[in-house]
């Protein structure tokens, strides 16, 4: 089959009917412009919003949960094989929640290869002291360094340095629901009670905002020393790793390793936070069924033109069949009308889908909970364009096929006969 | 002499079912020979077209043999026909059948172009040829809405020469035309005939044109009356 040829007659085809083709190609165009732009922003607030959790998650965090003794004694005895025990009365010991050898285990983690990094925390509930009111809290003694490389502590810290922390003794940043209702500025002091019921004050050298309200109210960060003074522990006591994985797709397995060879309990980003992946995937579903739904209605109309111009060229291609055109040629030519269409029209759509893209982009998107965000988040993703064109190809191609087929089988005979 | 036979037609019958069966095309035998001028007459009805898409290979629901250059035209594909068309046969029908969509350079080039034998400038070279032997070669850059009635059939008369084809078969193709043009056309079959040994096959209702040709088959009723020399 001769390429040319059948390009150029299709072209004659497609020109001699520009206006409704060009409508057949803007649907196209517009359809998959709508598909880009609505997957890369769907993509970019899924990237926000799994980050504000993820960024802020280990992957593996390694913890002491208080727990009853897993083995009653009533079971040690023999006397009583086979029999239901429901005689529990051995409580939990009163211990804190201490990961034990703590030093080995961090040995042990600095040299796993699969490990990105780990931040030590402990955390202590206290009580913040509002004239006569007690709050309910929660501190955090952190590593500032780590804490910023592996979780990006710094962009949740506003009105402040999270390195003020570092060089000011005794200094906390204050979850900024809790700074809110004691009405507490950079620089105060404020006064929190242990759980033991030792007082401490500590200044204030910024705010915390994670953008979730529940946690802001209750959260704030103290160095690991400053936590370490007011529980009275030594240097080493921790009560929480947080590790961060090179592989987040490992934590599952790292977790389970994790909790035998250290003996205490381990925790994967996956297992911890479920629901967002489905959150995630079903804001992508929904694009995809709202972009694939544009694309079959620019289908039906590039089926439309299509139906409509083998209308008007009965003759042409009864012609050309009588002057030697096989059906197959008829079919190429009509399928090559509309995969230019698909094609002119897509490729249009995409230089447009990444144009609408960024200009949502520049949207200014300015939310409390959110204070690293000032434009609507956009994601780039290469891969929306390839499936873009691929389904843009894929729609006109079938919506050409019906249409293609019925020109192939065009009987000349019948026309010419009818003139 | 006898020279080397073109069509031969050999039992030919042809019946549609509209609603009930008739026979439109009965036993219909013949043969043209290389070079041969024939023209086809009967009444309206009678089945000339009918014949005609037939031994164009166009239709393909016959009964009997049809052998074109010698060769079988049954259990062909659709492929192989067209491409038997292209290479073989030059149609001229009652109606011009030009693309409006290209010049008429273009029109005459297309089946030249498919059959891909020669380079798209010698096809050029030869399109222009043609166009000069029916006088219109200042007409190749207009498109045909731009020409006559008369204009146009002569520009698918050259279109129907460009492969050089083994006959030309016409329905009726002065049918639309005035007196004068009819003429013009008809002249230029019998120049074809004469000058370029090219065998024609047309139907036509026009007595004198038929009186004019080497000879003249009659249909009545699907079937050949009679043939006049
Ligand atoms: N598709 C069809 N279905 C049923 N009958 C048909 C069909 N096509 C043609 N016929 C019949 O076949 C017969 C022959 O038709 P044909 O067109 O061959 O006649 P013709 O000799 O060319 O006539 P004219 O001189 O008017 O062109 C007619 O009686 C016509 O009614
Ligand atoms: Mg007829």
């Amino acid at each position: 089959m001769k390429i040319g040829l059948i390009a150029e007659v299709s072209l004659a085809l497609l020109t001699a009917r520009l206006k409704q083709t060009l409508i057949a190609a803007i649907g196209v165009t517009f359809s998959i412009t709508m598909f880009i732009a609505l997957l890369s922003f769907m993509a970019g607030l899924n990237d926000l919003l799994d980050n504000l959790i993820l960024n802020r998650t280990p992957h593996v965090r390694l913890y002491n949960e208080i727990l009853p003794s897993p083995v009653q004694p009533i079971e040690r005895s023999g006397s009583y094989p086979g029999a239901y025990h429901f005689i529990r009365h051995v409580k939990p010991k009163s211990e804190l929640p201490e990961i034990k050898n703590s030093a080995a285990i961090i040995q042990a983690l600095k040299k796993d290869p699969r490990v990105l990094g780990f931040a030590p925390k402990t955390t202590l509930p206290i009580f913040y002291n509002v004239g006569s009111i007690n709050l309910t809290g929660m501190i955090n003694g952190i590593e500032v360094d780590a804490e910023n490389r592996l979780f990006t502590f710094q962009d949740y810290v506003v009105g402040g340095q999270t390195n003020d922390l570092k060089n000011t003794p005794n200094s906390i940043i204050l979850g900024i629901g809790a700074a809110k209702k004691m009405l507490v500025q950079r620089g105060d002091i404020i006064q929190v009670t242990t759980a033991e019921g030792v007082r401490f004050q500590l200044k204030v050298v910024g705010f915390f905002q994670s953008g979730i309200e529940e946690i802001d109210k209750v959260q704030s960060y103290t160095t690991l020393a400053t936590s370490r003074k007011m529980l009275g522990k030594p240097a080493g006591y921790i009560t929480d790793l947080q590790i961060k994985l090179k592989d987040i797709a490992l934590a599952p397995k790292a977790a389970q390793e994790y909790h035998h060879l250290f003996g205490t309990e381990a925790i994967d980003i996956q297992t911890a936070n479920a629901q967002f992946e489905t959150g995630s995937s079903v804001r992508t579903l929904i694009s995809y069924a709202v972009g694939i739904t544009l694309l079959i209605v620019a289908g039906f109309g590039i089926y439309n033109i299509l139906n409509m111009m083998i209308y008007e060229k009965m003759d042409s291609i009864a012609i050309l069949k009588a002057m030697g055109f096989s059906g197959r040629d008829v079919n190429a030519i009509f399928i090559t009308i509309a995969l230019t269409i698909g094609l002119a029209g897509g490729a249009l759509g995409l230089v447009l889908g990444l144009g609408l893209s960024a200009l949502i982009g520049q949207i200014p998107f300015n939310t409390p909970s959110l204070p690293t965000v000032e434009t609507y988040p956009i994601n780039y993703n290469p891969n929306f364009y390839i499936i873009g064109a691929v389904f843009s190809i894929i729609t006109t191609y079938l919506a050409g096929y019906l249409p293609s087929r019925k020109a192939g089988k065009i009987d000349p005979v019948d026309i010419i006969r009818g003139k | 002499m006898e020279s080397k036979k073109v069509i031969e037609a050999k039992g030919i019958s042809k019946s549609f079912y509209d609603p009930i069966l008739v026979k439109v095309l009965n036993d219909v035998t013949f043969a043209i020979h290389a070079g041969e001028f024939v023209s086809i007459m009967g009444k309206s009805g009678c089945g000339k077209s009918t014949l005609l898409y037939i031994l164009s290979t166009m239709d393909t629901q016959y009964e009997g043999e049809l052998l074109l250059d010698g060769t079988r035209m049954k259990d062909k594909s659709d492929a192989d026909l067209a491409h038997v068309r292209n290479e073989k046969i030059g149609f001229v029908f009652q109606f011009h059948y030009l693309l409006n969509e290209f010049d008429n350079l273009h029109n005459v080039m297309l089946p030249g172009l498919k059959l891909g034998k020669h380079s798209k400038k010698e096809i050029e070279q030869k399109a222009y040829e043609k166009l000069k032997i029916l006088g219109i070669e200042k007409e190749a850059l207009k498109y045909p809405n731009q020409l006559s009635g008369g204009q146009k059939q002569r520009v698918a008369i050259a279109r129907a020469l460009i492969n050089d084809p083994l006959i030309i078969m016409g329905d009726e193709p002065t049918g639309n035309l005035d007196k004068a043009n009819s003429d013009i056309v008809f002249n230029i079959f019998k120049e074809l005939a004469e000058e370029y040994h090219q065998s024609l096959l047309i139907v036509t209702h026009d007595q004198d044109f038929a009186a004019n040709t080497q000879r003249t088959i009659i249909m009545e009723d699907g079937k050949i009356l009679n043939t006049k020399d």
